[in-house]
């Protein structure tokens, strides 16, 4: 009985809902027609779900050194220890575990550098395009001034001043990034301070902060989201050049560019040391890369389908 | 076309002073003393403190030493290196073309490839070879660069034996540094002293390949992307089709019509590059030992070497704005459009 007294409403109700999906799942439509992005999230998350449980699913402690495996070519190879699926490096620890716990450091640096580069180059952006004589041309000269300096160079003086460490490596990838945030935030927010929206909203009388934060802010997300994958990608780039310097994470703090610090001395005698980590670096950096494509394909419908 | 020269200037002049202020404050931001640090952590004798700060002029208030600092850098005053002691623009002047040499090549190796692979994937959209180009630019925007470096010594000059692994010359070879350019320096060598310096040239040749290579990875995977974007763009325009229905030539169209026009936002790539690679510097020339900007400025850093950190850093930044400064007035000559904007 109530099955057919319900039928009638609930057909229109689908119907709406067909003509117009929700945003959630039109997003995700335009994600996942790019295969590239899918593949990209994939491995994101395997490599997520490893460092969120990094000493779990590491076989060892990173640090542990096996004094009788030093430089254990990996399982598949000649000589290689079913102990050791991706080998032992020059001090004998397992190299799968290194990688592992390494995600962690990468996904956290690069995470924290995003945040602290984008709260404050977003509200910069904002005060830029909302006062564009004084504070604006004074902010955007600085920021002229920052992008003068090539960003590893940049990345490479503060460390000099802050010296190395985990934590000033994240502020000097925040700082050398923050420049491209500005500008994105400034440039999308000045074409919509002259959308009729914003002046209704202003004539209503909201005051400065809800025209930044509320009306302006939410329509110029779309290019910063992208972004903010991209310079993820990037930062996890600069952490592990930084660490390849030695200046970034010191060992024997498994990371990723750090590990490769040393191996250049066993180019001709250990492969695997030089090749694993730097591969890992190079798929992961892909992978967000893909997954930064996927997301313009889906948030900006003007790029879709256009390069 | 004056006045737009002015403009940019206006903006250059107050940009090389914001860099001068951030390469002052730098050695200020030190935490600690900047006396101690430099002069190593042992307890130091205080009248010896003092003259070391007054040499410095560190007692001075800080806008008399910023003041100071700026009254040096226009009498060509740059500092001196606190280990050999020689002027840190005499050692940049040494060592700045063995950078410039591998920069230049790098970017002309991007250049020739990107637009080529850009132009052949932009004409053939959607074949098998356009999407191998794209996913090969992705990979090289994604690559770390100084773990491509290793990978490359370790196939091509540990396995194969083909390429020496660090250093721009062999050591049997007596050259002249007269240019600075190895290149040329040995090549004037093995012309003056054929039998001698026999094969000099290809030596210096394939100790530059790798690095150049390396070098020139990130700017070609951007190029190969903006060219095929821009050629794709150019490709939908009427005067193509109308170039086309003319009956010209398939190849006069794309290269004649289509490509000069899809070169102009490439140019302003190729020009922002000048950052890339000089960051990039860094990496390649301590991968490769290369004796250059890079390696310097990481040395000096690894030893303290504040004077030459933060007059190094103050060149090449100013170099930097400079060659930005002469892309945009390029830019302005080619594009009338961007000459009258305001």
């Amino acid at each position: 009985m109530t099955s057919i007294s319900t039928a009638p409403t609930a057909a229109p109700v689908e119907d709406l809902a067909g003509g117009y999906p929700s945003p959630l799942k039109e997003f995700w439509q335009g994600f996942s027609h790019n295969k590239g992005a899918v593949a990209g999230l994939v491995f994101m998350t395997i490599v997520a779900v490893c460092a969120l449980f990094a000493p779990w699913i590491a076989p060892y402690d990173p640090i542990e050194q096996f004094r009788d495996y030093f430089l254990t070519p990996p399982a598949w190879a000649d000589g290689g220890s079913s102990r050791f699926l991706l080998g032992t490096d020059e001090l004998g620890r397992d190299i799968l575990s290194r990688l592992i716990h390494g995600a962690r450091l990468s996904l956290l640096i690069g995470l924290v550098s995003v945040v602290m580069a984008l709260v404050p180059g977003v509200v910069m952006g904002l005060l830029a395009a909302f006062f564009p004589k004084a504070l604006g041309t004074l902010i955007m000269r600085l920021m002229d001034v920052m992008m003068a300096l090539p960003s590893l160079l940049l990345a490479v003086a503060i460390m000099a001043i802050l010296g190395p460490g985990l934590v000033n490596a994240m502020i000097a990838i925040a700082v050398v990034s923050l420049p491209a945030y500005v500008r994105l935030t400034r440039a999308s927010a000045m074409t919509e301070l002259n959308r009729d929206y914003v002046t209704a909203s202003r004539v209503a009388g909201a005051g400065l902060l809800r025209l930044m934060f509320v009306t302006v802010l939410p329509n110029c997300m779309a290019p910063l989201i992208v972004h903010a994958t991209m310079s993820f990608s990037s930062a996890i780039l600069e952490i592990a050049a930084l660490g390849f310097l030695g200046l970034g994470v010191q060992p024997p703090t498994p990371e990723w560019g750090t590990m490769l610090a040393s191996a250049r001395d066993y180019m001709d005698s250990a492969w695997w040391v030089v090749t694993l980590p730097g591969l890992t670096i190079l798929v992961s950096v892909l992978s967000i890369n893909l997954m930064g494509d996927g997301l313009r394909d889906a948030l900006d419908p003007k790029m879709k389908r256009a390069a | 076309m004056f006045f737009f020269i002015l403009r940019r200037l206006g903006v250059l002049i107050p940009t090389f002073f914001g860099i001068t202020l951030i390469t002052f404050s730098l050695i200020r931001m030190i935490p600690g003393d900047p006396i101690e640090v430099m002069m190593g952590e042992r307890s130091l004798d205080p009248v010896l403190h003092a003259a070391a700060m007054k040499r410095l002029g560190l007692d001075q208030p800080l806008y008399i030493q910023y003041f100071d600092y700026i009254g040096n850098l226009f009498q060509g005053n740059l500092g001196a290196s606190l280990k050999t002691q020689q002027s840190v623009w005499s050692e940049f002047t040494t060592l700045f073309p063995a950078t410039l040499e591998l920069a230049l090549c790098a970017l002309v190796f991007a250049t020739v490839c990107g637009l080529l692979a850009g132009v052949v994937a932009a004409i053939k959209r959607g074949s098998i070879f356009d999407h191998g180009v794209m996913g090969i630019s992705l990979t090289g925007f994604s690559m770390p660069i100084f773990w491509w470096g290793l990978i490359l010594i370790m196939l091509f000059s540990v396995q194969l034996g083909w390429t020496p692994v660090s250093g721009r010359l062999d050591l049997a070879f007596d050259v002249q540094p007269d240019t600075g350019f190895m290149l040329i320096d040995a090549w004037r060598a093995e012309m003056a002293d054929p039998e001698y310096n026999a094969g000099a040239f290809k030596d210096a040749v394939m100790h530059l390949i790798l690095p150049a290579i390396v070098l020139g990875t990130i700017p070609l995977a951007v190029i190969a992307r903006m060219t095929r974007s821009s050629m794709l763009e150019v490709l939908r325009e009427d005067y193509v089709r109308t170039a086309r229905a003319k009956g010209l030539s398939p190849a006069r169209v794309i290269f004649i019509h289509t490509l000069r026009n899809a070169l102009i936002p490439v140019l302003t790539v190729i020009g922002l590059q000048v950052g890339t690679l000089m960051g990039g510097a860094v990496l390649t020339e301590t991968i490769f030992s290369w004796p250059g900007i890079g390696k310097w400025l990481i040395d000096a850093i690894g030893r303290r070497d504040y004077p030459v950190v933060q007059n190094g850093i103050l060149i090449v930044a100013t170099l930097v704005i400079l060659t930005n400064f002469i892309v945009d007035i390029l830019y302005g000559i080619a594009n009338p459009r961007i000459r009258h904007a305001k």
